[in-house]
């Protein structure tokens, strides 16, 4: 069995989680309140995280973000595939890369034009 | 120039006090030093921005575009741009802008200037002063608005959270950050940075220690660092050196009141003011950073809303004040404000953050020993600026913040 040591960031409580994984189940243990088992379940399952940075482009880099978290495996991979970018000039909300990596995420500009 | 009510600083504070005095009738100028509105927000690029105030979560820039452009709709608004304030008095300043020096006379100002960072000399750090040592939110625009990076080893002294977006950040920029020092033994920084910026890269954030000297010549080569006692010296048997090019420093943040130098400040190092945010100064109201460092900018969007609504009735003669209700607090606080009420009737909220951590508590206002107001806290944090609200009917001299 598995055993993954977590602080819940639900709350300013910060509740010490301890998350056991085996076959079967994921128990959570330390948390005072339901979202504290939710949030530690998907942290050993699927943690997922927003990618934010930046684009070069001919007027220099814009920032940008995914438009929904994509799996945190994934992230350096995302952020190799905004690296690539060779853009003239963008606009605010304008997307630069439909579907990045297949995550369903869309890369789109945040800066302002 | 005339105006009724003039803002100094054009970032989230600046821009919503500007849009709250437009809508109230008053004609604002809204002063920027750099080329856009914005502030801070601008190179802020990760997420987590306006979930209390637009009930979605954007980024920095997106978060300052909304803004921008509720203020480009807004009548009643004249921006400047590219514009100094060099000199503030009680109805006059002065602008360095574009066409030259200009003299603007005003009925109220909203000083909303935001704050700075502390710097390498603020906090006397040990050794040389080579190139390479930048505070967070200098690498943080060298690396989001100017592209370029900082360095490729990098150590982060400080654990605010600029520091740790800022560790994130370089880390995925391809930098090594080999680890972050806390002097203290718990960190200001949010819990959702520490998790998502540090241990997700599984960089080390090391409590109770610090950087005891900076080596290098023309460029940062390395760092002695090393653990310290309570009283914050160094223990010399826990020195140890790192290889680095970078030193970034996220050692805390301080109103930036350069425009004042001669007014008294409070324990935030912002001006002292009463219930309508105004300043000892009469006609200087003031909100933002310049007047306490926020952790979310949500607060500071709703504080200048407030306060450009308070200038705006100011410049219209419409501002009543009364006598004077002094705001105390016990040792648990860091601080209080407004630092003064005035009596009279209605509910008033007031603004504090707390010394030490707190589980299961009450909040409590009490006027002459008489509980008037409480709030309980399941967990309450130094790092998280908290409200409570109480109704002010009666109450005389002063209040008191407890806990209880």
């Amino acid at each position: 069995m598995e055993k993954i040591e977590l602080t819940c960031i639900m709350c300013p409580l910060g509740c010490q989680l301890v998350v056991s994984k085996d076959k079967n189940a994921i128990t959570v243990t330390g948390n005072n309140c339901q979202r504290g088992e939710i949030f530690g379940k998907e942290e050993v399952t699927c943690p997922m995280r927003m990618v934010t940075s930046s684009v070069k482009t001919s007027k220099g880099v814009k920032a940008c973000r995914t438009t929904k978290p994509v799996p945190k495996s994934m992230v350096f991979d995302v952020m190799k595939e905004i690296e690539k970018l060779r853009l003239k000039s963008v606009k605010f909300g304008e997307v630069v890369i439909k579907n990045v990596l297949n995550t369903g995420a869309d890369i789109v500009i945040t800066a302002n034009d | 120039m005339v105006t009724d009510v003039l803002v100094i600083g054009g970032g989230p504070a600046g821009m919503s006090s500007a849009l709250s005095a437009g809508e109230n009738g008053s004609k604002v100028l809204l002063v920027e030093r750099d080329e856009t509105l914005g502030g801070i927000l601008n190179q802020c690029i990760h997420n987590g921005f306006g979930l209390h105030y637009f009930g979605e979560e954007l980024t920095g820039p997106e978060f300052a575009h909304r803004f921008r452009k509720m203020v480009e709709r807004e009548k009643n608004i004249t921006v400047l741009t590219s514009a100094l304030v060099t000199k503030l008095g009680e109805n006059t300043a002065t602008i360095l802008c574009k066409n030259g020096v200009k003299e603007v006379k005003f009925k109220a100002c909203v000083l909303s200037v935001g704050c700075k960072e502390k710097t390498a000399g603020n906090i006397s750090l040990n050794g040389t002063r080579p190139m390479g040592i930048l505070t967070a939110g200098t690498a943080q625009k060298m690396v989001n608005i100017d592209g370029k990076m900082v360095g490729k080893d990098v150590v982060i002294l400080g654990s605010g959270d600029i520091g740790l977006i800022m560790a994130r950040r370089l880390t995925l920029e391809g930098a090594k950050v080999h680890m972050v020092l806390e002097i203290n033994s718990t960190s200001s920084g949010l819990k959702r940075n520490i998790l998502q910026c540090l241990n997700d890269f599984n960089i080390p954030l090391l409590y109770n220690s610090t950087i005891f000297e900076v080596v290098g010549e023309n460029r940062v080569e390395g760092v002695f660092y090393g653990q310290v006692d309570e009283k914050f010296n160094k223990i010399e048997s826990t020195r140890k050196f790192l290889k680095c090019d970078a030193v970034i420093l996220s050692v805390g943040l301080t109103p930036d009141l350069q425009l004042l130098p001669n007014i008294e400040k409070s324990k935030t190092s912002g001006l002292v003011v009463n219930e309508h945010y105004e300043s000892e100064m009469p006609s200087i109201f003031t909100c933002g950073n310049a007047l306490h460092v926020h952790d979310l900018v949500d607060n500071v969007a709703l504080e200048g809303k407030e306060v450009g609504r308070y200038a705006s009735l100011y410049a219209q003669g419409k501002l009543e004040s009364g006598k004077t209700i002094k705001v105390l607090h016990s040792a648990d606080f860091a601080y209080a404000l407004p630092q003064t009420l005035f009596e009279g009737e209605g509910e008033v909220e007031l603004k504090f953050r707390l010394k030490n951590k707190i589980v299961r508590k009450w909040i409590k206002v009490k006027s002459e020993g008489v509980e008037v107001g409480k709030r309980f806290v399941l967990a309450g944090v130094p790092g998280e600026m908290m409200t409570v609200k109480f109704s002010k009917n009666g109450v005389k001299n002063s209040v008191t913040l407890e806990v209880e």
